[in-house]
Parts: C-alpha cells; structure tokens; sequence
C-alpha cells in the first residue's frame, strides 16, 4: 500500500481543499463512502460477505474445520485470519507471499474480532485438549481504493454473522449458527495536516500523515486500536477520534446487519 | 469414492442429466465487464455454480525485467483459487496446478493480443476464482479475454472455452462438480468460431475417436454460443458508458480548480 504514488499537484490540491474544510469527493470529515454488503455469496464457504466502501471491493470466506486446540487454551476453538493483497486490486501489488502491509492488515482485523470476544471460542470446543473447531478467516482484496482496514473488518464481521458451523459434515451432530457473543465496529480515521478525516480514500491515503484505527463493542467499550503512519497524533485528536468512533459505529452496526 | 461410482445413474430415462440439462446443454452463464475501478480491465463471471473474476493491468513495464522480449509484449497470466472456492480449504498461494492453467491460459491470449504492438512490455491477466464447481480454468478464460477486450487491449478475436466430458458413457458439455468428480473423461477447450482455431485444449480420460468428434461438435456449438456472450457483455459495457460519461471514468481525480 505504501507504493502507490500521488503527485504534488495532487497533494497540494487536497491540502488547498482541506483547508477550506473540504475533501475531494465533497464528503464531511466523518462520513464514510456508500457501503454494500452481499452477505452468504460463497456457497462453498461456511460464510462469507462482500463488502464494497465506494470503489474498494472485499471477499472474505470463513472456512470450520475440526483440529487440535493450542496447549495453553484446551477448552477454546482457533481463529486464523489471512489477508491477500492480491495483484488484481491495485497496480502496485504484486503476487508472492503477503508483505508487510497484508501482514498488518490481517493482525488488525484479527485483533479486532479476537479482543472484542465476538466469537464464543468456548462453544468451539468439541474434546477439551483434543477437538476443537478451527476457523479460517481468509480475505482478498478484489479492488483497492483506500480504507482496506474498514472494509475487510466489515467483511470478517458480515462474513462471522453468517457463518453456519458444518457440524454435520464432520460428524459432529446438527449444523448450528457460530456462536457469536459481541458485535464488534471499527473505523478508520486520517490525519492530513490538521484534519482529521474518517473513511480515507485511496488518495487521502496517499498523503495522510498518520493514521488510527478504532474497534468498539455494542456496548460503546473500546476493544482494540492500531496507529500507523510516521505522523504523530496529540491525544485531544486520539479522543476526537473514538468519540466520534462511537458515535459512528451505531449506524454503520445497521448497515452491516 | 470410486466404489459408488456405478451407483450413480448421470443420464436418466428421458435423457436429462441430473440438474435436468441435455446432454448438449450449458450450465447458465453470465458476465459483466469492467467491474473493477483500479484494474485497466476486468470481467466478472458467473457460469453455473462457478465465480470468477478477472482482472487485466497493461501493456505496462516488463517485471521481472530478464523476461521482457525486444519486439513484443508478453502476457502473464496467474490463475488463483480462492481458500473459500472448494469444499475443503485450499491453502492459498500457487501449487503446480495452477501455475500449469495459468501458463496454458496466457499461451492461448497470446495468440490473439497484438503482441507486437507493445514491445518490451508485460500485460498482465489475474484470474481468481471466488467459487469453484468444475471448468475453472475454462470459465477463467473465457472471462480473462473479455477483461482484455475491455482493458482497451487490440485482439484478433475474443476467446471463448468449455469443457466437455464422459459420465455414464454419454458425452456430456459443460460438466458440474458432481459429473467432474466421477466423470470418465475431460476435454477442456478454447475455439474461436469465426476461424475455428484450437486456442486451448487438453483432455484426460477415456473417449473413443467417435466420442471425440461429437465431444468437439458439442464444444463447437459452445463456444459460439459463450462468444454471444461475451460479445454482449462488451455491448453493455460500452452503452453504459456511452450512456453515464463521469460513471466508469478512471481519471475523475481532480475538480477543474486546481489550475
């Protein structure tokens, strides 16, 4: 992500905007592109959702299967989370094993679900010790224009909430719903000089100075967050951030079903 | 599993097959170009219980450089299933099967790009399959050279393939998972209508020189109706963009201001 290029005309223009208080696509500071989800699109995972912000495009699969617990939680099922930047989204990613961005983008997601609890992992227990459900949650990014954090955590999510655990199929009595315990929401806020801008797009993204990104639970409690960028953030703007976070979070929970 | 093969009855009394096809018949196919922003080209696929995307990036600069040949451009084609496209998770990444379709696939566009218009370049064409059902690498053709065609690329002729296959002894077109699985023979396929070219072909299995003749008489008929399609797809891409100026642009970036 970090090798796309802008220009300096380009730059200098959503600078010039934004200190007019205005953004390229004629947005407000915290409001997101439109946003689509096609949950259940994947006959052949155990879940799945496709999820659109503006132009960027997300896949993501959930894949159950029955394997061993790790040692220091015997009681609990595994969560895997894997993000493709695969070369078809962007004209600067290339095929090969996941750099660092995809690697950073995958954590991010996977903390995000993992530390706000919103799968019962405990209900993924088939043996204590030696028979758990193992979870795949595997993303690709389809098309990339800015904000793959946001639209591979609603991805993941929509995916989870529809996922169905093939119980049958491994002789483990009737299919039943994942159990879900949580409804985790993130998002994504930049900063480009002194704005503060939700829902970046690719361009914004490409002159942003830093970067957080925010996961709450339905309750309005913080579960996980994830600076990036070189730029530095005071902690007035880290507040504004969340609160705004939560206070977005409510409607965007409706549009992800 | 092979010993419920014979349990399994392909083609029943009144010649229908059991998704209730004719021997002779296609699964539904449909396809959408140019639904992806950042790619120069692409086309969604949706052919039976298959989706496939494909995407196209060029001409553009050859990477890694030692492959770029002086008079003309090379296409590079990488043919991927996604972990979530088949019944048991497919680790991701590329295994020699995959790498085998996409050298076949970029070996059948090469026939029909202008190759030597863009000298020293590379066009690259991604495939990825979102779900598999049979004919995958078909369908992954078939929907690559519309998203060449909307990339804006000169072709001779788009590309159109099929698979057909034995089950049952019948020869049948267009195979579904459970017909691959226990099927006798499979016979994938690339023609161009208008010169009748074999752009594409392999087959494994059993058929008899009889077999073969109706097997490609089926893939012939096939292949012209697939064409249709495409051809179609291109249509409504362009009347739409005929149609809304500022909708598929790609260089909507910057407000007239900025002068």
């Amino acid at each position: 992500m970090a090798d796309e290029v802008v220009s300096q005309i380009k730059k200098g223009h959503i600078h010039k905007l934004l200190s007019m208080g205005r953004r390229m696509d004629g947005r407000s500071a915290d409001e997101y592109r439109s946003i689509t989800v096609e949950a259940g699109i994947i006959g052949s995972a155990q879940g799945s959702a496709r999820v659109r912000i503006g132009n960027t495009d997300v896949v993501v699969g959930v894949k159950m299967d029955v394997g061993s617990p790790f040692p220091d939680t015997p009681d609990r099922g595994v969560l895997t989370t894997n993000a493709e930047l695969i070369p078809m989204a962007s004209p600067t990613f290339e095929p090969g094993p996941p750099d660092q961005n995809a690697i950073e983008l995958s954590r991010v997601v996977d903390r995000g679900i993992r530390e706000s609890e919103m799968i019962d992992l405990q209900k993924l227990c088939i043996v204590e010790g030696e028979e758990v459900w193992i979870n795949f949650l595997d993303i690709y990014v389809l098309d990339y224009d800015g904000n793959l954090f946001d639209a591979c955590f609603y991805g993941a999510v929509a995916a989870l909430r529809n996922t169905i655990v093939p119980a049958e199929k491994h002789e483990k009595g009737d299919d039943y719903p994942m159990p879900l315990r949580h409804y985790p929401i993130q998002t994504t806020a930049v900063k480009i000089e002194n704005s503060i801008l939700f829902d970046p797009a690719l361009d914004e993204e490409m002159v942003a100075d830093a970067r957080l990104t925010v996961t709450t639970d339905e309750n309005g409690d913080l579960r996980a967050m994830q600076k990036g960028l070189a730029g530095a953030l005071t902690l007035d703007e880290v507040n504004e951030i969340i609160d705004t976070s939560l206070r977005l979070s409510k409607g965007l929970r409706e549009i992800i079903g | 599993m092979s010993e419920i093969v014979d349990d399994i009855k392909f083609i029943d009394e009144e010649g229908k097959r059991i998704d209730g096809r004719r021997v002779d018949e296609m699964r539904p196919l449909k396809i959408e170009a140019g639904v992806l922003k950042r790619a120069d080209g692409s086309a969604y696929l949706e052919w039976g219980d298959n989706k496939v995307m494909a995407a196209v990036y060029g001409p553009r600069e050859c990477h890694p450089r030692h492959m770029q040949n002086p008079s003309r451009a090379i296409i590079q084609c990488r043919y991927n299933m996604m972990s979530f496209s088949v019944s048991d998770r497919k680790r991701p990444g590329p295994d020699r099967r995959s790498i085998e379709i996409s050298k076949i696939i970029s070996e059948a566009l090469e026939n029909v790009v202008f190759t030597e218009n863009f000298p020293r370049t590379s066009i690259d064409v991604y495939i990825e399959v979102l779900q598999a059902n049979a004919g995958t690498r078909v369908a992954g053709l078939t929907a690559a050279s519309v998203a060449l065609a909307d990339a804006g690329i000169p072709m001779r002729d788009l590309v159109p393939a099929v698979a057909v296959g034995k089950a049952d002894g019948h020869i049948i077109l267009d195979l579904n998972g459970k017909e691959d699985n226990f099927g006798s023979a499979d016979l994938p396929i690339a023609m161009i209508p208008r010169t009748g070219e074999v752009l594409l072909m392999q087959m494994d299995g059993h058929m008899t020189m009889e077999e073969l003749d109706l097997a490609l008489s089926y893939a012939k008929k096939a292949c012209q109706e697939i064409y249709d399609i495409q051809r179609d797809a291109l249509h409504r891409r362009y009347a739409s963009q005929a149609g809304t100026e500022d909708d598929n642009d790609d260089d909507d970036d910057l407000p007239d201001e900025e002068a």
